[in-house]
């Protein structure tokens, strides 16, 4: 593995062998609907509590990912997550139901991104033959503990984003066929002193750009070399912040499609109830693992760099008049020959 | 005519609720406890009385007049048993509201569940 | 593995919170406050219009004052208010009403029976017991310390009630 600035370059290029999203029903009313592997009719997601189905979610997500990977769970080496509940205990819990050894993570929203590159750097290290990366969030225990009880009447503004229910998961091996995972560019945490709990979009938009920046800057690369960059979730508020920030750092992002995931999971014009876009984990989670990765395998997408952006804040920091210190992780995506 | 104006009045202190949390930014709960605390000094002024006597609902319903109420049974209690009785009334009046809303909020908490 | 070269910064990272908050300015949606307000005042309005419905049926039918009829009016607002709590409709009102949902009892009411439903998971002791007045609490405080300042300076200045 090369390191250069805040880049990894994987030399063997770890490949994803298997990925898998699962979404609630919010989600599968959406645009993408047709490239998630499972769709839940319901919000509880057929548990007793918000916190187990989120748990389900990923259990769900992890043995799906294996199947699509064509490898039993003894093979399975290594299990790299993370989620945005207290202590993930939804990543924890899951991977006591799964019995292999596990590393968790935390990095907000930006965990799909942050474990994918953990998983990828073990692979490109020997470390691991098979290793993989998932996260899930669910609307309401995020509503639970960060915002309010989700059946309180309070107004949220029009910049709110509406968190994802849903898990994605991806194995990763050194040999095989599907999209290899070329590089990570590990973001720095930046907080421009955006303090409203409700404004993400706002908050993420400096770390993304500055994640961007180093990317492009580390791999001499220019965003043309991209059919596609997403940041995930940066929503109709962040997304033109961002560009914005980019603009005065010289990257022309003008030269590829420069999308969101928040945006792109939902219809915001039918589903006006998400208000600016998707948030949370789940959400780069399962277009990266549903949606891009498809496109890619169908041939329509050869490169994309995936921006995961994250809000490293939890309830008593922003009770306690705190800013909002935020994270962007990049990972590049590219098929193969 | 006392509709009208319940209708009016209720309306506007709904109306400076939406000003505190958008203009001035408050979060709900900052909202509600200035609203009730305003309505308990209004009270201590003797203006909330006649607001009641005009405006009816208009004035009763909202959550001002919670901290109404609640000035009202400590300064009754106050006249009648003396000092202690700015402890003791504080809850007289406002004995129903609180106390359906946990009895009604526990049951409903007992047989339904959230619906996200 | 090679080394990392010195990490050159990006115009973000040095940015300060004063010049970003210009930059984000121009792109927060408006909150239309006029609208906000007319929505609020409207149903805010129409809940203490019913309000009065109420308390004019329980005058007329079983013969209360308005004073007495004031008990019996609210928590028949309440129990209207923990009903759409539990169908899940209060939450979607006030996502359009805003303060007009909130400001009225049934908002007081709506934020004590949302917080002891979603943690009844936690039990009914820990979790709707001790959850229940996670967001009414504050206005019951800070209510009872203004009542009883109030009382205080009245004892003091040996005014009587005010009412």
């Amino acid at each position: 593995m090369q390191v250069k600035g805040q880049t990894w370059t994987y030399e063997k290029k770890p490949v994803i062998l298997g990925a898998s999203s699962i979404v609630g029903p919010e989600e599968g009313e959406g645009p993408l609907a047709e490239d998630f592997d499972f769709i839940y009719d319901n919000i509880e997601i057929n548990e007793k509590t918000w916190e187990k189905g989120e748990r389900r979610l990923l259990e769900d997500a992890a043995r799906k990912a294996l199947e699509h990977a064509s490898i039993k769970e003894e093979d399975l080496q290594f299990y790299v997550g993370g989620d945005l509940m207290n202590q993930i205990i939804s990543s924890s819990f899951a991977a006591r139901k799964m019995g292999v050894p596990y590393i968790g993570v935390f990095g907000a929203c930006s965990t799909s991104m942050e474990s994918l590159a953990v998983a990828s750097m073990m692979i490109d290290s020997g470390a691991a033959q098979y290793a993989m990366a998932g996260t899930a969030s669910h609307n309401c225990t995020v509503e639970k503990q960060f915002r309010y009880p989700t059946e309180y009447g309070s107004q949220k503004p029009p910049y709110a984003q509406y968190t994802i229910t849903g898990a994605g998961c991806s194995v990763v091996s050194a040999q095989g066929d599907g999209p290899h995972v070329t590089h990570a560019t590990i973001g720095k945490v930046i907080d421009l002193g955006v303090k409203d709990p409700f404004n993400m979009g706002t908050a993420m938009a400096p770390a993304a750009a500055d994640t961007i920046t180093a990317h492009m800057r580390d791999t001499g690369r220019s965003p043309g070399y991209y059919d596609l960059i997403v940041t995930g979730d940066l929503a109709a508020v962040g997304l033109p912040i961002a560009k914005e920030l980019l603009k005065k750092e010289g990257i022309a992002m003008e030269e590829t499609n420069f999308m969101d995931c928040g945006l792109m999971i939902y219809d915001r014009d039918r589903q006006k109830y998400v208000l600016s876009g998707g948030s949370g984990c789940g959400c780069s989670a399962v277009v990266t693992y549903g949606h891009i990765l498809k496109r890619m395998k169908r041939g329509e997408l050869h490169k994309v760099l995936v921006v995961a952006t994250g809000a490293l804040l939890s309830p008593l920091s922003y009770q306690q008049g705190e800013s909002i210190p935020c994270i962007a992780h990049a990972v590049s995506l590219e098929m193969g020959g | 005519m006392q509709f009208l104006w319940a209708f009016i009045i209720g309306g506007l202190i709904c109306v400076i609720g939406q000003i505190l949390m958008d203009a001035v930014k408050l979060t709900p709960a900052h909202t509600m406890s200035t609203l009730v605390v305003a309505g308990a000094v209004a009270d201590a002024f003797g203006l909330y009385d006649p607001l009641i006597k005009f405006a009816g609902a208009g004035a009763s319903v909202p959550i001002t007049s919670f901290g109404n109420s609640l000035v009202h049974g400590a300064l009754s209690e106050l006249e009648r048993d003396g000092w202690i009785g700015v402890v003791t009334g504080i809850f007289e009046i406002t004995s129903a509201g609180i106390s359906s809303a946990i009895i009604f909020s526990f049951l409903a908490a007992l047989i339904v569940r959230p619906k996200g | 593995m090679t080394l990392p070269d010195s990490r050159s910064n990006s115009k973000v990272s040095s940015m300060s919170p004063d010049e970003y908050k210009t930059i984000a300015k121009k792109h927060e949606p408006p909150r239309s406050i006029l609208k906000n307000c007319l929505k609020a005042f409207f149903v805010g309005g129409l809940i203490c219009l019913i309000g009065q419905g109420i308390q004019q049926f329980f005058m007329s039918v079983f013969d209360m004052s308005t004073k007495e009829a004031g008990s019996p009016t609210v928590a028949v607002l309440i129990i209207i208010s923990v009903i759409l709590t539990c169908f899940g409709v209060y939450d979607k009102i006030a996502q359009w009403a805003g303060a007009g949902t909130a400001v009225p009892v049934t908002g007081f009411a709506n934020s004590m029976c949302s917080a002891a439903l979603e943690h009844r998971a936690e039990g009914l002791v820990l979790g709707v017991g001790a959850s229940m007045f996670k967001l009414a609490g504050s206005v019951i405080v800070f209510g009872t310390v203004a009542a009883f300042i109030i009382g205080i300076i009245y004892a003091l200045l040996g005014t009587g009630g005010g009412g």
